[in-house]
């Protein structure tokens, strides 16, 4: 046997349909986890949504004494405010101020007191406000962005495809981007406007996955006109096996770069990517393709018959 | 096909040594490529990464319309009284202001002077004597657009008397200005700047009563109750100035922070007409009190006592030298037509974005040698020309990126290496698809042909639901986050031609240099 076709077999007959109630029923559960986790514990928005103020400290004077730090920053009556130690020499501090009750010149008069009571010895390598108006802007578009791009996402494979795709689509990647609102939730990651973007992408990617296999599975439809449907998706899936394999892997050694050495900054980022890299591979196999079964893909009299049964009684219906 | 047209092969070379011209700037330190011409230029880098500051400003329309109303109040104000007509009830509600005139045989006469004042402002007459004059719409948007370019130009014009390296000011969406400067390392400064309006104002003081009189609401209309600037120092806390203005700080045309009496000051000039203005102003009212007003505070009310013909004067107040320059640096640059406000602040120190860029550069050499042996282990020699194909990519995105001005921001590096990933999933497509159709008795050429071929409607497919995302992300991202939209963009236009026409030039042209027979898959 070459190389290759250990490390990506081919001809390969995997069952993959077969489990897809089980496959359902993790993602019923991922679904219900995700939205009831938003809804009782919602999110860690970090200030690009919830406004506030975000300084990232560098003490000048050696490890900074984070225990001093708070005493000092807690008693400015500024409400809540979080200190974080990060990096590896100790000198590093995040400090995050909740956004104050008023308008702009509040936030800017709150920065101001905690640079002042902090006083010298700190550099400040990042320092960001952002004001009340901003933030429930940026939470307006973020939330428009992610939905006119699944709605786009599902007009563009109905378009290309039948719209039971669109449907299969739909669905599968909505199912990647809630879970990965309920990754965010459930963590208490932060959920700032990068994370935004890493969701976008993952709907970008997860449907390109889905799509190599729909097209595999259009491509067989043609092909083969009386396979029952049960059998023709295993087929596609089974064919792109070796392309899946390979390519989460390309793209997952380039996600771990990032998480690794990619710097503070994008780790919220890398880890959505790396959720979504799993997920969304999932989504394409478990939830994409079988709930095709459920449409009826071919036309004609004949074929409308061949595939009711294969929904009944294929090899391995669901008991 | 598998022969490729001599201008498909041109094609392919032109925009290779194109992209690599392109991208080769972004080799140079930053001293080499400021000799290069202007449209051979590195990419620019976000603040996030060269370090620098993000201003998100808000003009105050309201206010500018609050302020004509204010005005149109005092013309008609003085139009009556100079007239000699008796009005009542005079004053600004809401959008409008109201006025009552008292006599029925003034009022014909009134309507008509009224209606002079100002072209835009409707008169509405009844027959009770009251009337109303109101701002059409259009009046009121040419006014605040009229206020946020101006906005615009005084910003621009403050930041560039404080010398800012290549500072970028926009306008954006309505009412907003983004301001951007590099290398700004705390713009307190700069804040404290824009936050001023800097109206300078000279008005005659009311004598007719005292500050404590019309403190207790006691106000002659006409007059308004002032506060003074400096609260110290002997000054009254407030003055009873008159609201007409002597003359503006917008005749004015230099000002310079100097010293008078070993005390910092600030001198200015006015232009010709400003001068007379001022002349006139201070030879009628010699041993009065002038107010210089700035921004709706007193600075100094000193007793006139000879007219000053010459046009220039100098402003004494309790400034420290640092308010002084500040002073006189906004006096130059001119008042702001409204306040503002920052509604949004992003800094980050230069250090942190040369750590941002580190950090990089690291994880996109890493993600791309990863991805090369990968490739390699898997396609062996076909691998190594998909790598290629992939680095051809980079080329290309780098030099797009340069070429169109756009700028990288950290969020963008990400998008450079996710590309890497996603890239070669084209070629993998493409492969798979060869190694199918041998296995199923083709020909190596028929093979070929037969995995471009098919796999491209999958590669186009795929390619573009995630440019939808993209374009999405750009379009309602802000800041870095569009400059991960905009890389992940071209990564991907890239990519449809590096791995699809240009590695399949490159496959062709190895298979028959090495007569193969078969797919070196191994």
């Amino acid at each position: 046997m070459r190389l290759i076709d250990r490390i990506l077999p081919h001809g390969t007959k995997f069952d993959f349909i077969r489990y897809r109630w089980p496959a359902f029923c993790i993602t019923a559960f991922l679904i219900i986890g995700s939205f009831t986790s938003i809804a009782v514990k919602g999110f860690n928005f970090g200030i690009d949504f919830a406004g506030g103020i975000l300084l990232e400290a560098q003490s000048t004077t050696g490890p900074a004494d984070l225990h001093t730090m708070r005493a000092t920053l807690g008693h400015l009556g500024l409400g809540e405010v979080s200190l974080q130690e990060f990096g590896t020499t100790g000198r590093d501090v995040m400090i995050r101020v909740q956004r104050q009750e008023g308008d702009e010149k509040t936030q800017m008069a709150a920065l101001s007191k905690v640079k002042a009571s902090l006083g010298e010895g700190f550099t400040y390598r990042r320092v960001e406000i952002v004001g009340p108006k901003v933030g429930g802007e940026l939470v307006r578009d973020g939330v428009l962005a992610v939905v006119l791009a699944l709605a786009a996402i599902a007009m563009y494979v109905w378009f290309r495809f039948e719209w039971q795709f669109g449907v299969g689509a739909l669905v599968s990647t909505f199912h990647d981007v809630i879970t990965t609102f309920g990754l965010f939730s459930i963590t208490g990651l932060e959920f700032n406007l990068t994370t935004v973007a890493a969701i976008l992408t993952i709907a970008g990617y997860s449907v390109n996955d889905t799509v190599v296999e729909y097209d595999r599975v259009r491509e067989n439809l043609r092909k083969y006109k009386s396979m029952p449907l049960y059998d023709l998706l295993n087929l596609a899936v089974n064919e792109t096996l070796a392309r899946t394999i390979l390519t989460v892997s390309t793209v997952f050694v380039t996600v771990l770069a990032l998480l690794f050495v990619g710097g503070e900054v994008l780790r919220g980022f890398s880890i959505a990517m790396l959720w979504g890299l799993i997920i969304g591979t999932f989504s394409s196999i478990y939830v994409a393709m079988p709930m095709l079964i459920y449409f009826n893909l071919r036309t004609g009299k004949a074929a409308e018959e061949i595939a009711a049964e294969t929904a009944e009684g294929g090899p391995a219906a669901a008991p | 096909m598998n022969h490729f047209p001599m201008w498909k092969i041109a094609l392919v070379a032109i925009v290779s040594l194109l992209g690599i011209a392109f991208a080769a700037p972004n080799m140079l330190s930053r001293e080499q490529a400021d000799h290069l011409p202007h449209w051979l230029q590195p990419v620019s880098l976000g603040l996030d990464l060269q370090g620098g500051s993000y201003l998100l400003l808000e003009v105050d329309t309201a206010y500018v319309v609050r302020e004509q109303l204010t005005s149109l109040v005092e013309s008609v104000r003085g139009t009556l009284r100079k007239e000699k007509i008796k009005y009542s009830d005079l004053g600004a509600r809401g959008d409008q202001v109201n006025l009552r005139i008292i006599e029925a045989e003034d009022r014909a006469k009134a309507r008509d002077l009224l209606r002079k004042i100002d072209q835009d402002a409707a008169l509405e007459a009844k027959d009770d004597g009251s009337m109303v004059l109101k701002y059409s719409e259009q009046a009121v948007k040419a006014r605040k657009t009229a206020a946020i370019e101006q906005s615009l130009e005084i910003v621009r014009r403050r930041i560039d008397e404080l010398g800012t390296r290549e500072p970028s000011i926009q306008r954006q969406g309505e009412d907003r200005i983004v301001v951007q400067l590099p290398g700004v390392k705390d713009p307190d400064r700069i804040k404290s700047l824009l936050g001023k309006t800097a109206k300078l104002t000279f008005h005659l003081l009311d004598d007719s009563t005292s500050a404590d009189e019309a403190g207790k609401g006691r106000v002659p209309p006409g007059s308004m109750l002032l506060p003074s600037a400096e609260k110290e120092r002997g000054m009254p806390e407030s003055y009873v100035v008159r609201k007409r203005i002597e003359v503006g700080g917008d005749m004015l045309v230099d000002s310079k922070a100097t010293y008078s009496e070993g005390r910092p000051v600030v001198s200015f000039r006015f232009n010709a007409s400003g001068a007379k203005k001022f002349g006139d102003a201070t030879r009628e009212n010699a041993g009065k009190f002038l107010a210089i007003v700035l921004d709706e505070k007193v600075i100094s009310a000193p007793r006139i006592n000879e007219p000053i013909l010459g046009g220039s004067g100098i402003i004494s107040g309790s400034f420290s030298v640092q308010q002084a320059q500040d002073l006189s640096l906004l006096l130059r640059a001119g008042a702001l037509p409204a306040p503002l406000q920052v509604l949004e602040e992003r800094t980050v120190g230069p250090d942190l974005g040369a750590d941002s860029i580190q950090a990089g550069a690291v994880a996109s050499l890493l993600g791309l040698a990863l991805v090369v042996v990968l490739m390699i282990i898997v396609y062996g020699s076909l691998g190594a020309l998909a790598d290629l194909a992939m680095v051809l990519n980079l080329v290309l995105l780098l030099a797009s990126l340069s070429m169109l001005g756009a700028t990288l921001t950290l969020p963008g590096i990400a998008g450079i290496v996710l590309t890497m990933g996603m890239a070669v999933d084209a070629n993998v497509l493409i492969y798979e698809r060869m190694r199918e159709e041998q296995r199923n008795g083709r020909s190596i050429m028929s093979a070929i042909q037969a995995g471009y071929d098919r796999a491209f409607g999958t590669i186009f497919d795929a390619h573009v639901t995630t440019l939808v995302a993209a374009a999405l992300l750009f379009q309602f991202g802000s800041g870095p986050i569009r400059g991960f939209a905009v890389t992940l963009t071209l990564g991907l236009l890239a990519s449809l031609f590096t791995a699809v026409l240009v590695n399949r030039i490159m496959v062709v042209t190895w298979v028959r240099w090495r007569r193969l027979k078969t797919l070196p898959l191994y």
